[in-house]
């Protein structure tokens, strides 16, 4: 993968991450992702957060797992899905609390989050991972495999386990509750314009 | 004469061509913004959308997963006839583009009544405007559920000015940017009438990155616009730093004494348009 600029090294995460892994992660740290992770999107976190209050307890083994808020394109290139990026995480804020509750250890996505999810995060020790959006050629170069679990009708929506390898990511908000946004916004509002050049 | 059936050939060349490939003046900002950017973090996030574009084009992928609603904005020559079937020549290439290049399909049947997904990308969102001389200029741009969700119309009072321009812009890229797959190209329209501003907007984003605004009051607004999405230090990914949009297009119009009418309609960091001329046929 083209490196802009030499930083720290990102860390390498293996999933299912056990929380004491997560535990170690910061906001702001880059990360390279492997292991199983399952799409959800908006009609999928519908059908998820009904499933936990009938059966109190998540379906399809996802206790201890991975969602990712994608809906990838169809096979391509000889890879499983041509391009798979994140969607907006806030349309699935409502949804998140009760799922980490439940047994989700982590969250992949784009965008800021309500305060009701920092603070699940820091409650349940869960992490928000955050990928970039608009690199979903480049990121589907990490992903392996993809085997349908539940939902086939809702067609992109449907509930998919992707096998990701030394995928991309950053630490948004960590299982303290530290939030990378509102570091970053504090860190470099104002920045742009003082340095010259910069317009 | 143009036939509808030559509209939809040029649809369907649009559509692969703007999932595929990144507009040779993103890629050309893209390279600028990565020199300018102070943030290393969001240098990488520049350094991925790079990488990105070129995995696209070379294996012929979709630069976003989402790749979109359709718009075809169709500008008609004055002195020319258009027949058929036009809206049924766009739907018919936009499924055929949308099942041949392995695009991901993203439209709900309606949007309370039915949220399943129509399976084939359609229907396209069309306008029609008119333009001098002959043929017709196909522009279609594939919109991006994130970066449409951005955006927003309100109607100022006309003393608010331009001050309130530029505060309503800032205050709505501000709002809604880390989703929005920054860095972001800012379409604003300014002027008409409620319904007309959207797509002043949205035709803004049309224009090409780096080229000034032929109006010169609205050059400098441009120009004030940019400084301040940038001040606001979402950046690239939304992940901090000094390039939060690429650029900032306006567009103006006349409109009602009692109204300023304002839009703001967001291009994501994989903005996808693409435009083809259809020539007349004697």
């Amino acid at each position: 993968m083209h490196e802009a600029t030499p930083g720290p090294a990102p860390i390498e995460v293996s999933l299912p991450a056990t929380r004491e892994a997560l535990a170690g992660l910061r906001a702001g740290d880059a990360v390279l992702l492997s292991g199983p992770v399952y799409t959800a999107r908006d009609a999928t976190h519908e059908r998820l957060v009904t499933e936990v209050r009938l059966a109190g307890e998540l379906p399809f083994g996802l206790a201890g797992q991975t969602l990712f808020y994608a809906g990838p394109t169809p096979p391509a290139a000889g890879r499983p899905a041509g391009s798979v990026g994140p969607t907006t995480s806030r349309r699935m804020d409502p949804a998140t609390p009760s799922l980490l509750k439940a047994g989700i250890v982590a969250t992949i996505g784009k965008g800021a989050r309500s305060e009701e999810v920092r603070r699940a995060c820091a409650e349940y020790g869960a992490v928000y991972f955050v990928t970039v959006g608009g690199a979903a050629a480049l990121l589907a170069t990490h992903v392996t495999a993809a085997e349908p679990v539940a939902y086939p009708e809702l067609g992109t929506e449907a509930l998919v386990r992707l096998e990701l390898e030394r995928f991309p990511a950053f630490v948004a908000i960590d299982a303290r509750g530290e939030n990378l946004y509102l570091a970053a916004a504090l860190e470099w509002r104002g920045a742009a314009g003082t340095g010259g050049g910069d317009l | 004469m143009v036939a509808a059936g030559a509209i939809g050939d040029a649809v369907y060349e649009a559509v692969i061509r703007a999932a595929t490939t990144l507009r040779p003046d993103a890629l050309e900002a893209m390279h600028a913004a990565l020199e300018r950017e102070r943030s290393p973090r969001g240098r990488v996030v520049l350094g991925q959308l790079l990488e990105n574009a070129r995995i696209a084009a070379d294996d012929h992928v979709p630069l976003c997963q989402d790749t979109g609603s359709v718009w075809v904005l169709l500008e008609v020559g004055e002195d020319e006839c258009v027949c058929g079937d036009v809206p049924a020549a766009i739907d018919g290439a936009v499924a055929s583009a949308y099942a041949d290049a392995r695009l991901r399909t993203s439209i709900a049947r309606d949007a309370l009544l039915d949220r399943g997904n129509t399976g084939d990308n359609t229907p396209a969102f069309i306008d029609v405007g008119f333009r001098p001389g002959t043929g017709v200029t196909v522009n279609v741009m594939l919109k991006g559920g994130g970066s449409d969700n951005a955006s927003a119309v309100r109607m100022l009072s006309p003393a608010e000015g331009e001050e309130g321009v530029i505060r309503f812009v800032t205050e709505t890229v501000a709002h809604t940017a880390t989703s929005a797959c920054p860095p972001v190209l800012v379409g604003v329209g300014v002027g008409a009438t409620f319904d007309k501003v959207a797509i002043l907007a949205k035709k803004a984003l049309l224009r090409e990155i780096g080229s000034e605004h032929p109006e010169p009051h609205l050059a400098g607004l441009e120009q004030r616009l940019l400084a301040e999405v940038n001040a606001l230090g979402v950046g690239p990914g939304g992940l901090g730093g000094t390039v939060t949009a690429l650029a900032a297009h306006v567009l103006t119009a006349p409109c009602h004494i009692a109204s300023l009418p304002v839009a703001v309609n967001v291009g994501c960091s994989a903005v996808r348009t693409a435009r083809v001329e259809v020539s007349s046929i004697a």
